[in-house]
């Protein structure tokens, strides 16, 4: 489903992804871990298109296309989804609103028919019990006044609406309460399916054990220095990264 | 470039859709402005004596005046001996009497504009008064209005048919000494609507005016006269388009808002006057002179504008909070593209105890253009208690517009409270790529994005408007993007 070949990418001129490489079946989940300002943001919005990440180097192939060829709202249309590690506040703009014209732009896209107003509320809140969001959320505007966890839940409701093929989450653990966890975890699981893949951005193991990955990878200074199955997160957690940055440098030198 | 700025760039390609020219038969005098002009115009209309000797006071006084310099817009000086002050497309007799007799072409052309013209049409529940160059065309639903004595009707009706109201309130709030173009206009206006809703009258309709310039080289003065009586209650809309033409067009209306005790206007305005090409060849020039006051107590008025066309605007719609506990409103958009200018915001003047303001204007600069508030709150000494809250907000889209912003406040009495806050933001390039990675084209995020910034405005529009409005805005800063 994706594929990243020695990736290199520079934000405002200053290089982060630094040779990155790394295969995405449908059907699995992989962890992404890594220290504060290893690269693993800036690889996340890479992939969903945000224009001044620019890549000088490598390649990145979705679905047997070029990924980095098309804009930002094509690749959302091709089913890549990104939860962002900070949701992003629009005042004026009711949730609803953006939400049934994300819907139905990505329906489009997929050739099926737009959702009108009733069909669309129906299927809304049935998502909404799944991401545990209550109603009022559908007429504020997005994200706007939000407590961190609401946001990340708003963020669980948009990808459990627009079912991507390629769900990437960034952080969407982080700062949230166990129950709000538990949300996360089953707003991934229920998307789970061999024709989709998910990337999780995360720094903690625990997300790990309600959401079970086939792959854990560490990102360090620009690259993944270590991959493995999940007993690698579980290792992170007891010994830190430093141990495997010292590998991984000693593995490129 | 980034994906917004070009995205934006690429919004500044729009096409103005009202921009067709109706090719009608007009009675038409020669441009040049004397005593003999208004003296014609004012036989034309069939006017009384009172009506033409207030225009000649008008036009004497604008002689002595000088066009305002001060405010922040550019142009080359008006010729005023260069502009047509009366064209009237021709009829058989005086004037059409009913819908039967207006010229087809005539109600083809509003068709085009999406007006409901037709009563049968306007079961929206929306009475329009159509006034096309000079004359006010055809009135819908006055029958029905009339029987609960509401008068809607044209202008210079108005002056024939109740000229002790039009002697009245005519003049009451905006004196033919106020202002350069209102004196103009006093002289030379031609027509427009006039509204009088009686004592404890809700008027159980939206009223709406549109107004078309159509003929070349003619200037559109316009009078605009709403008296609700105590506890009366009207909403009024007033939509505005003209072809596209090369050159400038000036428009100078007035209106005056007169509410008694205890009385209610919504006054909202959806202006798209034509606004110039990209090179800022053409364009409306819209110099409008819009106040209202608040005779007694507890009168309420409300200004709503979202004004997105016209090459150079410049009106600052007022309130004049006399009764006590009076609350005045002003909720304002107001876009600038490509060339345009505008000059906009608001005068409240509190004079009565416990008055209230409020004022809500979101400019949004795309392109080079420039766009300005310009607003005073004004309490005097007697407005013990008075309360004014305004906010202030610029959006600015590229780098080449301007957004100036120029708040007067005069406070005499220390028992008022006045709170002023702006901000001035550049479109997010964050908003719009949290947008796009929804799916939206970039077309559609700048659209959410704008219209959630204006959408305390919109809020305050009637329902059938602020969809209109809505899309207005988006083919304002249309262009196809992406
Ligand atoms: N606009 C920018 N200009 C310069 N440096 C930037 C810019 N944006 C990001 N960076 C830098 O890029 C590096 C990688 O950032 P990134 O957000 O990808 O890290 P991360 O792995 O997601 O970290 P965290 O775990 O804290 O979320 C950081 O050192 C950051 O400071
Ligand atoms: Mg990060």
């Amino acid at each position: 489903m994706l594929s990243i070949k020695n990736l290199h990418a520079s934000v405002d001129g200053k290089p982060i992804l630094k040779g990155l490489s790394l295969e995405v079946k449908a059907g699995e989940v992989h962890a992404i871990m890594g220290p504060n300002g290893s690269g693993k943001s800036t690889l996340a919005n890479v992939l969903a298109g945000r224009e001044n990440y620019v890549v000088t180097q490598g390649e990145v192939i979705y679905r047997g296309k070029n990924l980095l060829a098309s804009a930002p709202e094509e690749r959302a249309r091709e089913g890549v989804f990104l939860a962002f590690q900070y949701p992003v506040e629009i005042p004026g703009v009711s949730n609803i609103y953006m939400l049934k014209a994300a819907l139905n732009a990505v329906r489009k896209a997929r050739g099926e028919s737009e959702l009108d107003a009733l069909d669309f509320i129906a299927l809304v809140k049935e998502r909404m019990k799944l991401a545990e969001i209550p109603e009022e959320f559908l007429y504020r505007s997005v994200n706007e006044g939000f407590s961190g966890g609401e946001k990340k839940r708003n963020e669980i409701l948009q990808m459990a609406l627009l079912e991507p093929r390629l769900a990437i989450l960034d952080e969407t653990d982080s700062g949230l309460d166990i129950d709000a966890l538990q949300v996360v975890a089953r707003g991934v699981n229920a998307l789970r399916s061999p024709e989709r893949a998910i990337v999780l951005v995360t720094h903690y193991q625990r997300l790990l054990n309600y959401i079970v990955p086939d792959y854990v990878h560490v990102l360090a200074s620009g690259r993944i220095v270590k991959s493995g199955d999940r007993t690698l997160a579980q290792e992170l957690d007891r010994q830190g990264y430093g141990w495997v940055a010292q590998e991984g440098a000693a593995a490129s030198a | 470039m980034s994906v917004a700025t070009e995205s934006l760039d690429s919004l500044l390609k729009r096409e103005y859709q009202a921009g067709f020219v109706t090719d009608i038969e007009a009675d038409t005098l020669p441009p040049g402005l004397n005593e003999d002009v208004i003296r014609l115009i004012s036989a034309k209309k069939g006017e009384p004596e009172f009506m033409l000797e207030w225009r000649l006071k008008a036009f004497r006084h604008w002689l002595t005046m000088n066009p305002p310099s001060w405010a922040h817009v550019k142009h080359p000086p008006i010729d005023y001996q260069d502009i047509v002050y009366y064209s009237a497309p021709k009829t058989k007799k005086d004037g059409p009497k009913s819908l039967a007799e207006v010229d087809p072409k005539l109600l083809e052309t509003y068709e085009k504009l999406g007006i409901p013209l037709h009563e049968r049409e306007a079961l929206a529940g929306v009475a329009v008064d159509a006034v096309f160059d000079s004359v006010s065309v055809a009135t819908t639903f006055k029958d029905k209005l009339a029987r609960i004595g509401i008068i809607f009707c044209a202008f210079s009706e108005a002056v024939r048919e109740h000229p002790d109201l039009v002697q009245k309130y005519l003049g009451s709030v905006v004196p033919h000494t106020d202002n350069f173009y209102a004196a103009l206009n006093s002289a030379v206006f031609s027509d427009g609507s006039f509204v009088y809703v009686p004592k404890g009258v809700r008027c159980p309709m939206e009223l709406s005016t549109y107004f078309r310039m159509n003929a070349s080289k003619s200037g559109q003065f316009e009078r605009t006269l709403v008296i609700a009586d105590e506890g009366a209650y009207v909403s009024y809309l007033e939509g505005c388009t003209a072809p596209m033409r090369d050159e400038n067009q000036l428009h100078a209306a007035v209106v005056e808002l007169v509410a008694l005790k205890d009385a209610q206007i919504k006054y909202s305005t959806v202006q798209n006057w034509y606004p110039g090409d990209e090179a800022g060849r053409g364009g409306i020039y819209n110099f409008v002179t819009k106040r209202g006051i608040c005779r007694g107590p507890r009168a309420r008025i409300s200004w709503t504008q979202v004004e997105t066309g016209s090459a150079i605007t410049w009106k600052y719609p007022s309130v004049v909070l006399e009764g006590e506990e009076s609350v005045g409103e002003f909720y304002s958009v107001a876009v600038t593209n490509n060339l345009q200018q505008a000059d906009t915001g608001t005068k409240m003047i509190h004079i009565g105890r416990n008055t209230r303001s409020t004022i809500v204007s979101k400019g949004i600069s795309a392109a080079r253009g420039q766009n300005t508030y310009r607003g005073l709150v004004k309490i005097l000494k007697g407005a013990e208690g008075a309360r004014n809250h305004t906010q202030c907000d610029s959006l600015l889209m590229g780098d080449k517009c301007g957004a100036h912003t120029f708040p007067y406040i005069e406070v005499r009495n220390p028992t008022a409270q006045v709170e002023h806050e702006a901000t001035t933001s550049k479109i997010s390039e964050d908003q719009l790529f949290y947008l796009q990675s929804r799916g939206l084209s970039s077309e559609d995020a700048v659209n959410m994005v704008v219209n959630g910034f204006c959408k305390r405005v919109f809020k305050e529009l009637p329902m059938e408007f602020a969809v209109e409005a809505q899309k207005l805005l988006s083919v304002s800063l249309e262009g196809a993007v992406g």
